[in-house]
């Protein structure tokens, strides 16, 4: 992966571009520490930090086409690039690098904008077209890679990661959005296409961005994928299963394609275990492994992962997230991730990836999006159980199933009781589109009562919950339970939360790419097309995925209980509340002068953290809210800076400023 | 009475952190408004416990003892009483 950074000042005068693009790309070295490069023009800047992966030789960025009238600076790879090539060349395209870049380029001047459909991959792009002076920005179908954007007075600034727009210096001082915080702290992240800040805005997975004549247009070229029941594949469950199979090896075996050595992280669940396995045994006996053990005991799963390396004989190595590294390590994990966070979990997965730079590895194959794909997540599995419960509400054998979702919350009778008949009692509303996750948003709004009287003012009557109707596609209703929860889950969540902030952002903190096979796009689509049933079969989570990896895997790793990767908030901040960084970031004073937060409330929970007495996740998810908004709101709206000496030194420059205006 | 100004304190004090005008009447449903989630209600139950010294049976665990202000000191002075 790399960082890109794009301005588009059309026929505006003003900026000075090149020394924009500098600025820009100077706070996305971490993206790209190896190369840099910019392309300018009267109307435009692109700008690239490369993160060399694939042709290290000759592949620097920008790139660009035979007649050099079409550039690109781009993050991420196209997986089959070698395939497209082959056809572009037989269709007298001519290459001057190996690298995937430029078959972008070359497919786009085949096909325009309509060439993202033969992609299979992972990217973010700008691609200026000197012709028709447009900038073409676009983004993988499922939103793998990042690329933000703003505009000011018709003057676009583009790139990887919201602080190079605000180095550019091009916008008005950015400012946190009461209406985005609401978002936050209803779903854990903002919804697609917002960003924390006002007017910044970030391009939605599966959408291209064109501007020209200093406008834009959005164009959406994929959704997740949904297939009626009459369109579900009538195979059976067996020939589905080895079908899956087939695919998940190509989409490994292309996602090994890279001219440095690719490692796998292995937590020692399910999904990073059958992908790590498919690699040792098919295409590298050596790969290197990683993964992160916790301290508190509940958090680990350090048998699980022990227990794979035995069975693989792999080349493993693991790092240890302490919890008082987990509370240090978050001023940083908030700069890269660029947006409130409710949950410790990214931080271990920056500590794992600064581990895995150490080691001098660039590339890892990860389990992600496989609960997306084939229902792995507890909250599916609870909507199919609570609606199965609501037909028949008086017996009481159906609630036991709900007990057995949750082993590791439910530890005793007494919980067991309460959840029982607590949790059912309210959950009514079976026929409500949202019904999946409405239980889980009003849990986690409680939090919003530490909001300040200022910042309930600004939010008002606006409802996240009726925005996330509108993200609804039509007749979304007549869809099973099933199919309705994973939508919603894949729509708000996957990008927004798990492939940034939990992905991308963490990983590219330390120049580390993901490349998580599951979330190839073909996987997907046929996944759409079988049975919900053969998905989650019962209470049994990713059931055909289980079956897919019978003989792959051990049976204790197939048939474990699902464990959630969670990381401990209270304790690990215990220490930084007493006498740390979080004292000083919470104090009053430093409340009142955000005014996001009310005081008097803050600090009666801070009370209560500190005698021992909260173990609420409620309380956990407030407590990280507040620390992770006050340092937002440091680093990038009262104190925004990037170390200096980061001036760039480019590698490869195209100044066309002049050459172009003498014409 | 006083069982109940007990209760409501320690839900506003240590489950609202302060935030009384989340609790607005009596008969309010914790959970259907959102005043406790499942781990604030077993912390209202420890805090029963402890304060009225009774023991609530898992089978007590129910709405109608424990899901409003009224529910909750009917339940105590039952206890009281049995």
């Amino acid at each position: 992966m790399c960082g890109i950074a794009a301005i588009y000042a059309g026929k505006k005068t003003g900026p000075d571009l090149a020394a924009a693009c500098g600025r820009m790309i100077a706070t996305l070295r971490h993206r790209g520490p190896d190369q840099s490069g910019v392309y300018c023009d009267p109307s435009v800047g692109l700008a690239h930090a490369r993160l060399s992966i694939i042709d290290l030789t000759t592949g620097g960025q920008p790139i660009h086409n035979e007649d050099q009238t079409v550039w690109i600076v781009y993050n991420g790879e196209v997986f089959n690039y070698l395939e497209l090539r082959q056809d572009l060349e037989s269709r007298g395209h001519h290459f001057y690098t190996h690298t995937d870049t430029e078959v972008i380029v070359h497919s786009y001047e085949e096909k325009g904008i309509e060439c993202l459909k033969d992609f299979n991959g992972q990217f973010a792009f700008a691609l200026w077209d000197t012709k028709k002076q447009r900038l073409f920005l676009a983004r993988d179908r499922v939103g793998i890679c990042p690329l933000f954007y703003a505009q000011n007075d018709g003057v676009y600034v583009v790139a990887s990661e919201i602080k190079a727009l605000i180095a550019s210096k091009i916008l008005p001082k950015p400012e946190i959005d009461p209406f985005a915080l609401d978002q936050v702290f209803t779903l854990w992240t903002t919804l697609p296409g917002a960003t924390i800040f006002k007017n910044i805005y970030e391009v939605k997975p599966g959408h291209a961005l064109i501007i020209d004549t200093n406008t834009h247009r959005e164009h959406r070229y994929w959704d997740i994928p949904y297939a009626a029941p009459d369109e579900h594949s009538p195979a059976p469950l067996e020939d589905l299963c080895e079908q899956v199979l087939a695919l998940l090896m190509n989409a490994t075996k292309l996602r090994l394609r890279a001219d440095v050595p690719v490692g796998s992280y292995l937590s020692g669940g399910l999904d990073s275990s059958g992908i790590t396995a498919l690699i040792a045994r098919h295409f590298n006996t050596n790969v290197q492994t990683f993964a992160i053990r916790f301290q508190e005991h509940d958090f680990d799963e350090g048998e699980y992962q022990n227990e794979m390396v035995a069975h693989l004989k792999v080349q493993h190595r693991e790092i240890e997230a302490g919890n008082e590294l987990i509370a240090e390590s978050v001023p940083a994990v908030v700069w890269h991730a660029e947006k409130p966070l409710l949950r410790t979990a990214p931080v271990p997965m920056f500590l794992l990836s600064r581990f895995v730079q150490q080691q001098g590895i660039k590339v890892v194959c990860t389990g992600e999006g496989a609960d997306e794909v084939f229902g792995g997540y507890d909250i599916f599995r609870e909507a199919l159980v609570k609606r199965f419960i609501a037909r028949q509400p008086q017996s009481a054998i159906r609630p036991v199933l709900l007990e057995q979702l949750y082993p590791q919350i439910f530890k005793n009778d007494r919980q067991k009781a309460a959840f029982r008949n607590f949790i059912l009692h309210n959950s009514s509303d079976v026929e409500n589109p949202l019904y999946s996750h409405l239980i889980r948003w009003e849990n986690t709004s409680r939090i919003k009562q530490f909001f300040s009287k200022e910042l309930a003012d600004g939010i008002g009557a606006y409802s996240t919950v009726a925005q996330c109707m509108q993200l609804l596609p039509e007749n979304f209703n007549q869809r099973d339970t099933l199919s309705k929860a994973q939508y919603l889950e894949d729509a708000i969540f996957l990008s927004n939360y798990l492939l940034s902030s939990q992905g991308d952002r963490m990983a590219m903190a330390h120049s580390l790419e993901i490349r998580p096979p599951y979330l190839d796009h073909r996987l997907f689509e046929f996944m759409s097309r079988v049975s919900p049933q053969w998905k989650v079969l019962g209470i049994n989570e990713k059931h055909l995925l289980k079956k897919v990896f019978k003989d792959v895997l051990p049976s204790s790793i197939t048939q474990r209980t699902k464990h959630p990767y969670r990381a401990p908030i209270q304790p690990s901040f215990l220490k930084a509340i007493q006498s740390g960084y979080v004292r000083e970031l919470l104090s009053v004073q430093e409340l009142e002068k955000n005014k996001f937060f009310d005081h008097t409330k803050v600090h009666a929970l801070l009370k209560k953290i500190e005698a021992g007495v909260s173990t609420s996740e409620t309380e956990g998810m407030a407590l990280m809210g507040l620390i992770s908004t006050q340092l937002l709101h440091e680093q990038f709206v009262e104190n925004f800076s990037y170390p200096d000496g980061l001036s760039v030194h480019w590698d490869m420059c195209f100044d066309r400023r002049k050459t172009l205006m003498s014409n | 009475m006083a069982q109940k100004t007990k209760v409501k304190q320690f839900i506003v004090n240590e489950l609202l952190f302060g935030n009384e005008s989340l609790l607005t009447s009596d008969d309010q449903s914790f959970l259907k408004t959102g005043v406790l989630d499942s781990s604030g209600l077993l912390e209202l139950i420890t805090f029963i416990e402890n304060t009225f010294g009774i023991t609530v049976n898992d089978d007590e665990l129910v709405p109608e003892n424990l899901d409003s202000l009224d529910n909750v000191e009917k339940f105590i002075l039952h206890k009281a009483t049995a």
